[in-house]
């Protein structure tokens, strides 16, 4: 049976509405292969244990769902921050919009331009990360994203940025579907912030990989808009070099479907993966974390921390998982998901999991959800706070937690009064 | 100042009855203590005036200055005057105790219709009670009651009180956890804000507490009433004899 045999019908019909992979320049046979692997395994479905609490459907189905663009007129996310601005909508770079990508310590291209050369770095890491972070657990949607990327950004970062990159995804088509791959290298001893805010599209099928050096420093937080009907699957790859830093931190607010995948691979000994999320949903709120953590070097750290806060019937989901390989000794691996539910429809679903071959390691995970506390709420009440404000200070200490796990107070401060604003307008 | 009358309240979830009819009227600039043996209601008293969840008022009336406490919300209580401190503090991990504390003046002045507090002046005042009650700026700044031990907390309590500077203060076991030289404090804390148009209920198990904070009346509750009410020498009788006699008394 020749593997491109596709297994499904519904692989057949997305692929028929996605067109023809490119199949010249240097990435040619990256979106080849990945092509080959999608039509093998078949999209995902609801029977995949990986996709047991979130249904893929949506995500898969040939036809877009539309998403009404979403009118508001909150202040640009990070606004405030001296940055170079890149700009796509609904998947489709903006040149206008976007600042000169000239930057000290950083190259920045688009992948529709690089994919036409011959020969390009980007090829050593296109579609490879993705690939490796395919086994134990199939990631279709990411390997489908390989084979048909319209554009991305691809980053050669030499030294330490100048200043944060930040990508904007605008939507402005109530049936977009944006398929966008990012290829980051950050080499030996470099360091860069990156930021990325916005719905994207009707439908966003995002990958970025990042390969960060030896003694790299990769810092990234995202915000995925305010959009209540946008879909977004997203999947992050990272290969973490000797002594680098990874830190990423994903701020969800509405979106009726969601799925952030994140698959980090410890390579190097000392290096340390943090990422984190905080997602507040209302009603038709459908957001899944799923995190893959491998540990397969000495001593190193990895941390995961995710909060949710649900009501009115919100979904939220987290698969989280750390391997820790045989000779990855001295692991440090730690993993907490919480959910605050603010009413009985709400449910969180949570599948924590630890796989450890070594002996010399301590990790721990735990995972809880519950109502606010009624005797914190009551101690609040009783000085006089109104309930609706002692619930938001409840709520806004409970994602705490994860807001913390920014490092740069200016970025923490501005997702914090986000999330603020998204309270206040529910106050009744 | 406060008024409770046939008070009677049992559990909402069980069919428990606890408070078996209260009277009790705390005039305007008075202190009154309430004495009386482990689970005799005290502690469910001070919730059920100051609207907490979970009891159920079946019979009586409590009022403050003529308002109907009965019928407001909590943080309504708070605003018309009504302070508790706790006997077990709240921790609340992730609210700063600054926060929580400028959001409470300043809800509380917004119910009155006052101007709100800017974040200066908060601070000056804020500084100043504190440094009284020796409690350090770092503190302050800490979750609210966070890793507080049990006499920091219960300063933190008396900070609270004196920030909000409400017209009935219950203090519900102020002084258990307290050393011998926080009971000063917070007795001297107390003390500063006694005025003619504030009232004290102050529940204790000891005298000590009554040495520096002198009551005007002193009652004894024993399964859910008030078995007897009479000066300070009440407070000594207790103290020497426990609560068999008053109770005999009482058959
Ligand atoms: N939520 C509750 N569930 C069950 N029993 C309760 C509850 N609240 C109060 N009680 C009971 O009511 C009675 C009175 O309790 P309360 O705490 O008011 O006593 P207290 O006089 O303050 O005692 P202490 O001096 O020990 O503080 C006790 O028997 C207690 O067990
Ligand atoms: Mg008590």
């Amino acid at each position: 049976m020749a593997l491109s045999q596709p297994k499904d019908a519904g692989v057949v019909a997305l692929i028929d509405a996605l067109g023809a992979v490119s199949d010249t320049g240097c990435l040619a046979a990256a979106r080849a292969d990945a092509l080959t692997r999608v039509r093998a395994t078949g999209l995902p479905t609801r029977r995949d244990e990986y996709w047991r609490y979130t249904r893929p459907d949506t995500l898969t189905q040939a036809e877009v769902p539309t998403a009404a663009v979403f009118a508001h007129d909150d202040a640009p996310m990070f606004g405030e921050i001296d940055q170079v601005r890149l700009v796509f909508v609904d998947g489709v770079f903006d040149p206008a919009a976007s600042d000169d990508p000239a930057l000290a310590g950083i190259v920045i291209e688009r992948l529709a331009e690089v994919q036409q050369r011959d020969i390009h770095w980007a090829k050593e890491v296109y579609g490879k990360l993705e690939t490796a972070g395919q086994t134990p657990v199939a990631r279709p949607l990411a390997a489908l994203n390989t084979a048909f990327a319209t554009d991305g950004i691809v980053l050669h970062v030499t030294g330490k940025a100048g200043k944060p990159v930040s990508i904007s995804y605008l939507h402005e088509n109530d049936t977009s579907d944006a398929i966008l791959h990012h290829v980051i290298r950050i080499d030996a001893g470099a360091d860069l912030t990156l930021l990325e805010q916005g719905p994207g599209a009707a439908r966003l099928n995002k990958v970025m990989e990042v390969e960060i050096g030896d003694g790299g420093a990769f810092h990234h937080v995202q915000a995925q808009g305010r959009d209540h009907e946008r879909r977004a699957v997203t999947h992050t790859f990272a290969r973490l070099g000797t002594e680098s830093r990874f830190k990423s931190f994903t701020l969800t607010v509405n979106g009726v479907m969601t799925r952030n995948e994140c698959i980090i691979e410890l390579t190097g000994d000392d290096a340390v993966a943090h990422v984190a999320g905080a997602s507040v949903g209302d009603g038709n709120f459908h957001h899944d974390d799923t995190v893959f953590v491998t540990h397969d070097a000495l001593n190193c750290e990895s941390r995961q921390v995710f909060k949710k806060v649900l009501r009115n019937g919100a979904t939220g989901v987290f698969q989280g998982k750390i391997l820790v390989k045989k000779d990855a000794q001295k692991t440090d691996g730690y993993q907490i998901s919480q959910a605050l539910l603010l009413d009985g429809d709400s449910q969180f679903l949570a599948k924590p999991e630890l796989e450890i071959y070594a002996d010399d390691v301590v990790c721990s995970h735990g995972s809880t959800s519950g109502a606010i506390d009624t005797d914190s709420l009551f101690y609040l009440r009783s000085r006089g706070v109104p309930v609706a404000e002692a619930t938001d200070l409840m709520t806004l200490a409970f994602l705490a937690e994860a807001i913390d796990e920014i490092d740069d107070p200016a970025l923490a401060a501005d997702l914090l009064s986000r999330l603020q604003g998204w309270l206040a307008r529910r106050r009744s | 100042m406060l008024e409770i009358k046939n008070l009677h309240v049992k559990l909402e979830e069980e069919d428990k009855q606890i408070l078996k009819g209260v009277n009790l009227t705390v005039g305007a600039g008075q202190v009154h203590a309430i004495m009386g043996p482990n689970g005799s209601g005290k502690s469910t008293l001070s919730y059920v005036l100051s609207g907490r969840g979970g009891y159920e008022v079946t019979e009586g009336a409590a009022t403050l200055n003529g308002t109907d406490l009965l019928d407001l919300e909590p943080e309504e209580r708070a605003a018309a005057g009504l302070f508790l401190a706790f006997q077990y503090p709240v921790e609340i991990p992730g609210v700063g105790n600054m926060t929580f504390l400028r959001t409470a003046v300043n809800a509380q002045r917004k119910a009155r219709g006052e101007d709100e507090l800017s974040a200066t002046d908060f601070l000056k005042v804020i500084r100043a009670k504190a440094k009284d009650l020796q409690i350090d700026a770092e503190m302050l700044k800490r979750p609210v009651n966070v890793g507080f031990s049990g006499g920091e907390k219960k300063r933190n309590e008396i900070l609270q009180m004196a920030m909000l500077e409400p017209k009935m203060c219950i203090l519900d076991e102020t002084d258990s956890g307290l050393d011998v030289d926080a009971m000063k404090l917070v007795a001297d804390g107390v003390n500063a804000l006694r005025d003619a148009g504030r009232s004290f209920l102050v529940i204790t198990h000891y005298q000590r507490l009554l040495d520096h904070i002198k009551p005007d009346v002193v009652h004894i509750m024993a399964d859910g009433k008030i078995i007897k009410t009479g000066g300070p020498e009440l407070a000594l009788e207790v103290e020497n004899n426990g609560y068999a006699d008053l109770l005999e008394e009482r058959v």
